[in-house]
């Protein structure tokens, strides 16, 4: 039996509201991650996946509502805690670093203030100290010159030395989790790299879990322990990286595989792409959401959506209808 | 910095040319002359009167002369005499300018003592009653003509309760508290009407700013609501605000003409109603030399204060 996750979701929903009424973005999702553990969720713009990550720290903003699940932190239902002790978890046990290192920054406020400033918030350090933590922080994250550039401000640095800046401040208070909302998306190539190897070495030193979100299979392969596949506001697949890449089961993460440029692909091949569009959110089929695009559909799928079942190995779990009595079988074979 | 201001300063001179030759000639478009003025005081006065008085008072020569003459005369820190009182027109803004400075500086603490809280409580509270009140105010005080609320303050309170604001002008280094009884007046409807702009545009400003990511960033720090307005939202909300407050300093000063005028208020505005009345040319120019040189130094405090607010203009 497992020790219980660090953090649990279970049957999350999440709808916003906009012009064209209340629209679900979130349609039960349940994930789980383990101390120390680092777990991508992965899908298109649109998937839910952002939305996820932030009902955890309740950072939906006005429009977005949660309809139901639970997110229990560390024994703590963090959807039913007080304004106040929310408060006291961001940035303290929870840390989130997101996609824009260059809006992410408040403009006017120097990077020192806005490292030191949860230092401030939670350890009730004197200003001195916690900028002399937010300078220890800053060389942590190999910002050149860390202690001088205390007094720097956001457009004196590039988007990577500001994503470096976003990483130490969620370090600050030694957080439990962390999640890195498309920590790499607004980079360059070459230093997306460098940002993602500089997070889960400091994760990793923390011992601190990561959500990782990332619409890039490719980063899910090298830093993630378990991945989770969202598709319209679901969760369509979840399993260790290793198992998912070796057996993808779910028609839609094998199509992401699929479209990955592959180093030794044929040259001048054109690179296999998922047909048609995602569905829009506020008019969901009534079966599976995959259907309009899913080369295996059959009667089935148009009418009833698929549940999260095992899929072959302990762990894997899919929303297939396809081939579900095989699947099944298998499962049941290894019991 | 420094450079900048001297430029700045610099180019002050050319801009207050030709508002200076837009006063002088629109002052003598205006119908009925000075002379006339001082001859229907006295019946009796003859052609030969009108002749000698346009001659005493340097009026008798071309328009473009006397311009000279009196630009001349200011680059050489003399700014005239007014041509009714025989006193010069220097001393007489020395004696009404800081009564109209007080006037305004009392009047900008209120309208941002106003605006800034009930604009940032707006945006917070968006679309709730508390909203809806405060800029249904602002619009009123938009709409409200500020002679118009003046006359009522002025009239009301006294058949009402046998109460009327104090009119009696007391020098503010003589008895502060007197002074002030009678300033605060027509510096609350001053400062009220300021207030209406500068509210609504805080309110949107704050509302853009509460948007931005760098604010998520925040929240997700753990800060309170109270700090995420103070050290986060307002100094980057307050930007377009600066620019406002400086646009409005002229509106200040056409503000002051109407409230000095209500209250008996013994400053610039009284003495340029009065000057522009008896057509006393040179009062009128001084008046309005005061007037450009402290709209024009307001807009460069102005811009001078983004280098505090914004670092990016700072470093450029």
């Amino acid at each position: 039996m497992d020790p219980a996750p660090l953090l649990d979701i279970s049957g999350l929903c999440v709808s916003f509201r906009t012009d064209r009424g209340l629209v679900r973005a979130v349609q039960d999702v349940s994930l789980q991650v383990r101390a120390g553990e680092t777990l991508a969720i992965v899908g298109e713009s649109g998937s839910g996946k952002s939305v996820t990550a932030l009902s955890i720290l309740r950072l939906l903003g006005e429009a977005g509502r949660v309809d139901a699940g639970r997110i229990v932190f560390d024994g703590e239902d963090l959807l039913a805690l007080e304004d106040r002790a929310i408060r006291a978890i961001r940035g303290d046990r929870i840390a989130m670093i997101f996609q824009e290192p260059m809006s992410s920054l408040n403009p006017v406020l120097t990077i020192g203030m806005q490292v030191a400033e949860p230092i401030r918030l939670h350890r009730n350090a004197p200003w001195k100290d916690a900028y002399e933590r937010a300078g220890e922080l800053l060389e942590r994250v190999r910002i050149p010159d860390a202690a001088g550039r205390l007094g720097d401000y956001p457009h004196q640095l590039s988007g990577g030395m500001r994503q470096r800046v976003m990483i130490a401040m969620a370090l600050a208070c030694r957080p439990r989790l962390i999640i890195a909302d498309e920590p790499t998306t607004a980079l360059d190539v070459t230093v997306q790299a460098q940002i993602l190897e500089l997070l889960k070495e400091l994760t990793r030193q923390a011992n601190s879990a990561l959500i990782l979100i990332t619409h890039d299979l490719g980063v899910v392969a090298r830093y993630a322990d378990r991945v989770a596949v969202m598709y319209a506001g679901s969760i369509v697949e979840t399993a260790p990286a290793r198992a998912l890449y070796a057996a993808p089961a779910h028609p839609y993460t094998r199509g992401l595989m699929a479209s990955i440029p592959s180093i030794d692909g044929a040259i001048g091949a054109r690179l296999p792409t998922i047909d048609g569009q995602p569905p829009d959110l506020a008019r969901l089929p009534p079966g599976c959401a995959f259907a309009l695009r899913c080369p295996h559909v059959f009667e089935t799928c148009r009418a009833t959506p698929p549940a999260l079942m095992e899929a072959g190995t302990a762990g894997h779990l899919r929303a297939c209808h396809l081939d579900a009595d095989a699947a099944g079988a298998a499962v049941q074979e290894r019991t | 910095m420094q450079a900048y201001i001297v430029r700045r300063l610099l180019a002050l001179a050319p801009t207050l040319f030709f508002a200076s030759l837009i006063v002088f000639i629109s002052m003598r478009l205006i119908p009925g002359d000075v002379i006339d003025l001082m001859l229907a005081q006295n019946d009796i006065a003859t052609g030969q009167d009108r002749a000698k008085i346009e001659a005493a008072l340097g009026l008798d020569q071309p328009v473009y002369l006397q311009y000279f003459r009196w630009i001349g005369g200011v680059l050489q820190g003399d700014l005239g005499v007014s041509l009714w009182r025989n006193v010069p027109v220097a001393d007489q803004l020395w004696a009404t300018l800081p009564i109209t400075f007080e006037l305004g500086f009392l009047a900008l603490i209120v309208a941002l003592t106003v605006a800034l809280p009930i604009g940032v409580y707006s945006a917070m509270r968006q679309d709730t009653a508390g909203d809806y009140v405060a800029r249904s105010f602002s619009l009123l005080m938009l709409a409200v003509p500020g002679f118009w609320l003046g006359t009522l303050v002025m009239v009301f309170p006294s058949v009402w309760w046998r109460w009327a604001p104090e009119l009696e002008y007391t020098p503010f280094f003589e008895d502060p508290l007197k002074n002030l009884a009678h300033m605060i007046v027509p510096a609350i409807l001053l400062g009220l009407s300021m207030s209406a702009v500068t509210m609504r545009m805080t309110r949107t400003m704050m509302l853009e700013v509460l948007r931005q990511d760098y604010i998520r960033t925040a929240r997700a720090k753990g800060v309170g609501e109270a700090l995420l307005v103070a050290r986060h939202a307002l100094r980057n909300g307050l930007i377009p605000v600066v620019t406002l407050i400086g646009l409005q300093a002229p509106l200040l000063i056409g503000g002051a003409v109407i409230f000095e005028q209500i209250f008996v208020v013994p400053g610039m505005g009284l003495l340029l109603l009065e000057a522009v009345f008896q057509r006393d040319y040179p009062v009128v120019s001084g008046v309005f030399l005061v007037v450009g040189v402290g709209v024009l130094l307001i807009n460069l405090a102005v811009d001078v204060s983004y280098g505090w607010l914004d670092p990016k203009v700072r470093h450029q």
